[in-house]
């Protein structure tokens, strides 16, 4: 195996025994991107020059113990502020701007070591789930580059399946994380609310954001959360819960374990081979000791609608801040589906219309967290598709206004809970395109989430396929 | 046609004086420091910035509340208030719309009325524009030092009948909020802010008439509070009697006081109704007392003692004229050094009226003095036994035994001064105050 391609615990087995330096490794990883992002367009600005400063500074620390992600290059979302390098949220608005402060992960990140390689591209303001509505350019799936990477943190995740980084971050709202890592074919792990800090994530849905990892493989991800979770002095509704080294404690799990499979998930509206690979791996968790029950939760329809106008509302009020005083670009420069999020979040906290519209879909959001309350008094977690296709050709989203809601219709309901939720691959279609399953749990549940899909990872190969560019 | 009723509410907005501004750790403390120096991003709105709660400006709020005898929901959030504004870098304020700290008080005034008090919230302050000239041309400024500074908005009932009660009303929340500690309310400093919405009821032979509402803006002075109602007052009834125009929905009016000529001058002719799309704050969680924090705030409350309870006390315990006692208790400061200096007068058996004459009228400067200094310095004066009768008479004697130095002084040796107070001293043996001695002499040499 090429460097490049290795995990970040493989990559960081290597460094601590001395068969490659980190210059090595980020120079490879650098040489990689120069060879094949023409094709793919994951990244919106590298961090070259200041990467290979670093990876020398790291060959001289060596402080493994201290520094668990020291020399590992990271991928990181182009809507975390990265004091000194260009932050655009892949927006024209921003196209320019240098933030003076890092985000609380990106500072993490640091602190433990990693390597910042650049800043991927998003739909813009992570309006979106394709990365299609970058203001920039699209980016393209490594497994077929005349389809979507999926998105909101499409950069990201094509970044990782390409192997243009060791590991990556990225940001969801509602599916932003695990539906590129599905149509990429990579492990997307999205944290109970609150678990991770926001602070210097470029507010979409307040409610909602929720930075996570996008990585190679579930120990990675893993890996990642108990170095980025926890309680942050800067994001007041981050959780005073008390993190735990994830890592440690990633033993398979699977016996015994009461898995729920919720039928409204599994409908005709997804498609054949989505539905039979997700089947086949849920039949293989079975014969490993799991417990396969049917349940039923509230139709994630009613999610859809919910989830479009809190969000659209927030969004209407975050993007207040970019009204052509500061920051160099008027309001003219937004795109169309940033005007079109703030006309309706807009209209939907007037005056008159607030409780017919935010009001509402606050009760309602109340009822689909009770809702899972109640199953999950029955099933420890929750098995359903990521998303109900694989990935769909570039161009999929023109005219399709509610493109990212309707492909999002199967993660909407638990990141309206609050809940934690991973993506693993669970397959190939004929067309050689990945399909992922996700595993979803209770708040707090990530350690059991991570240890289920740890299961499977071990059970299958998929997680080894590599797309051939 | 006549005034039956002058019907007057206000909105006041107290910056509070915590160490930290409401949403980031920047320092409160903005008034005359150079512009942008106390910034961060989570005041100057910058993307991915978050606010975190100030806790103290919080405690404060529920305190003045329950000074304010307001009741203090179990349940209080953030909203944010949308709206644009160059000195608003997120594009909306963090307020409170639908739960606020306190509701439902009242404050009562000397003539026994009890004026309600809608609601006592928290929010933050805007930045500041400044419109200047800079390389010749014209241009606003904007300085983002006040941005994000903890504002407590208290908004009363129409209950307010005149200019006087408004104006006794602002003194009286001024001395509860400095007593509380909260914050020094200086109206000059905009540290106190004051809009009072006013209007009339009319009576016209036996039909009854209400004018549209006017909100005053631009106050910086209790004096101006009163003068500026008083004038529109007099405009609004002037007016009706022109225009005959009642209140009703949407044509409220906003004027803007003008000291300098003593009128109200027109700021927005309608009241467009504006929409701020209040919406709960998603980034900061909703704050919710138990019975037992409740009881906490209201244990600290009871332990102060409230100005007009200090004045009364102060009155019947020490014997003082009522004049004093508001002057001694408009600063808890101040109260506590006279309770402390009486304590401490015992034992030299200085009594309190004399402790209260000095300080009232600044016989001695007491501001950073312990009660114990202060206590000594008062001794000293009061050994001074020689009545200024006496004195005025030994100065006479003196001025005749040493005619030279008299001279001297009137030609302008102003040492000789020195000279003549120490001759009266040495007469009456010490015991007048050097100072009313000058004072004497200097009346008598014609000065």
């Amino acid at each position: 195996m090429e460097l490049h391609q290795l995990s970040i615990l493989q990559a960081k087995d290597g460094l601590k025994k001395g068969k490659f330096s980190a210059k090595e490794l980020v120079g490879l990883v650098f040489e990689r991107i120069k060879k094949i992002d023409k094709k793919i367009k994951a990244f919106v600005t590298l961090n070259e020059k200041e990467a290979l400063a670093q990876a020398e500074k790291a060959d001289q620390v060596k402080d493994f113990e201290k520094k668990p992600l020291l020399g590992i290059p990271i991928a990181v979302k182009d809507n975390f502020c990265t004091c000194g390098l260009r932050t655009t949220a892949s927006s024209n608005i921003l196209k320019n701007y240098i933030p003076v402060y890092d985000a609380t992960v990106v500072e993490k990140l640091k602190t433990a070591g990693a390597i910042l390689v650049g800043k991927t591209n998003m739909d813009a303001w992570a309006h979106g789930s394709s990365t299609e509505t970058s203001d920039f350019f699209t980016t393209r799936n490594p497994w077929n580059l005349d389809c979507l990477p999926g998105g909101s943190s499409g950069g990201s995740a094509a970044a990782v399946a390409a192997d243009m980084c060791i590991g990556a971050i990225g940001s969801e709202t509602a599916g932003s994380i695990r539906q590129p890592a599905a149509w990429c074919g990579t492990v997307g792990l999205k944290p109970t609310y609150g678990r991770i800090s926001r602070y210097g994530l470029i507010a979409m849905g307040s409610s909602l954001d929720c930075p996570g990892p996008i990585t190679k493989t579930v120990e990675d991800a893993a890996l990642l959360l108990g170095i980025l979770a926890g309680k942050d002095e800067k994001d007041a509704t981050t959780l005073p819960k008390s993190t735990e080294n994830y890592l440690k404690k990633m033993i398979p799990a699977i016996e015994g374990i009461k898995i729920g499979i919720p039928r409204e998930y599994f409908t005709s509206g997804i498609q054949k081979e989505v539905l039979e690979n997700v089947w086949q791996a849920v039949k293989l968790l079975e014969k490993m000791g799991g417990k396969i029950r049917e349940i039923s939760l509230l139709d994630p329809k009613y999610s859809v609608a919910v989830y479009t106008i809190i969000q659209r509302s927030e969004v209407s009020s975050n993007l207040a801040r970019y009204d052509g005083i500061r920051f160099g670009e008027g309001r003219e420069k937004f795109g169309q589906e940033a005007k079109r999020r703030i006309m309706l979040g807009t209209y939907t906290l007037s005056a008159g219309y607030y409780d017919q519209y935010y009001a509402k879909a606050q009760k309602v959001r109340t009822l689909i967290c009770q809702d899972f309350d109640k199953a999950f008094q029955e099933v420890d977690l929750i098995i359903g598709p990521t998303s109900p296709s694989v990935a769909l050709p570039v161009g999929a989203t023109k005219d399709s206004f509610m493109f990212g809601e309707l492909q999002d219709i199967l993660v909407e309901s638990s990141s309206l809970a609050g809940l934690p939720g991973i993506n693993i691959c669970c397959g190939f279609s004929p067309e050689n395109l990945p399909i992922g399953l996700q595993i979803i749990g209770p708040k707090f549940s990530e350690q059991l989430i991570l240890q289920v899909a740890l299961s499977y990872q071990q059970a299958t190969e998929w997680h080894r396929r590599k797309p051939n560019l | 046609m006549k005034i039956s009723q002058i019907i007057i509410g206000l909105e006041i907005h107290i910056e509070l004086k915590t160490k930290s501004k409401m949403f980031c750790g920047c320092s409160a403390d903005h008034f005359g420091n150079k512009p942008n120096t106390q910034t961060c991003p989570v005041c100057l709105g910058l993307p991915g910035a978050l606010p975190v709660p100030n806790k103290t400006a919080i405690e404060w709020t529920v305190l003045t509340g329950l000074a304010l005898n307001c009741q203090i929901p179990k349940f209080s959030k953030f909203d944010r208030k949308n709206y644009f504004y160059p000195d608003l870098p997120k594009g909306y304020q963090i307020s409170q719309y639908d739960s606020p700290f306190a509701i439902s008080g009242w404050l009562e005034l000397k003539n026994k009325r009890k004026i309600r008090l809608r609601r006592v919230h928290l929010e933050e302050d805007t930045g500041k524009l400044i419109h200047g000239i800079v390389d010749g041309k014209k241009c606003t400024l904007i300085d983002f030092n006040r941005s994000g500074v903890p504002l407590m908005e208290i908004v009363t009932e129409p209950d307010i009948r005149s200019s006087t009660e408004a104006k006794e009303f602002l003194e009286k929340l001024q001395m509860i909020v400095r007593y509380l500690g909260v914050s020094d309310a200086e109206m000059e400093k905009g540290q106190m802010r004051c809009e009072p919405t006013v209007n009339l009821k009319i009576e016209d032979g036996n039909k009854e008439f209400y004018t549209p509402l006017v909100e005053i803006k631009n106050i910086n002075s209790f004096r101006f509070a009163q003068k500026a109602i008083d004038f529109e007052v007099n405009r609004l009834f002037e007016e009706f009697k022109q225009t005959r125009v009642e209140k009703k929905a949407g044509n409220k009016t906003t004027r803007g006081w003008d000291e300098k000529k003593g009128v109200t001058v027109l700021q927005r002719a309608k009241e467009e109704a504006s929409d701020y799309r209040y919406f709960p704050e998603p980034d900061i969680p909703p704050i919710e007392w138990t019975d037992k924090d409740i009881e906490n705030f209201k244990l600290k409350i009871e332990k102060l003692e409230p100005p007009d309870k200090k004045i009364e006390r102060f009155v019947e315990q020490y014997q003082i004229p009522i004049s004093f006692a508001n002057t001694l208790c408009q600063d808890l400061n101040e109260a506590d050094l006279f309770q402390a200096a009486v304590k401490y007068g015992r034992k030299y058996g200085i009594a309190p009226q004399l402790i209260a004459n000095i300080m009232v009228n600044k016989r001695i400067q007491y501001k950073d003095l312990s009660p114990k200094a202060l206590i000594e310095k008062i001794n000293l004066l009061s050994n001074f036994t020689v009545s200024e009768e006496e004195i005025s008479h030994m100065a006479k004697e003196v001025m005749k035994e040493f005619p030279a130095a008299v001279e001297d002084y009137k030609k302008g040796k102003i040492q000789s001064l020195g000279f003549l107070v120490g001759q009266v001293q040495r007469k009456t043996k010490g015991k007048s105050d050097p100072k009313i001695v000058q004072k004497i002499l200097l009346e008598k040499l014609g000065n």
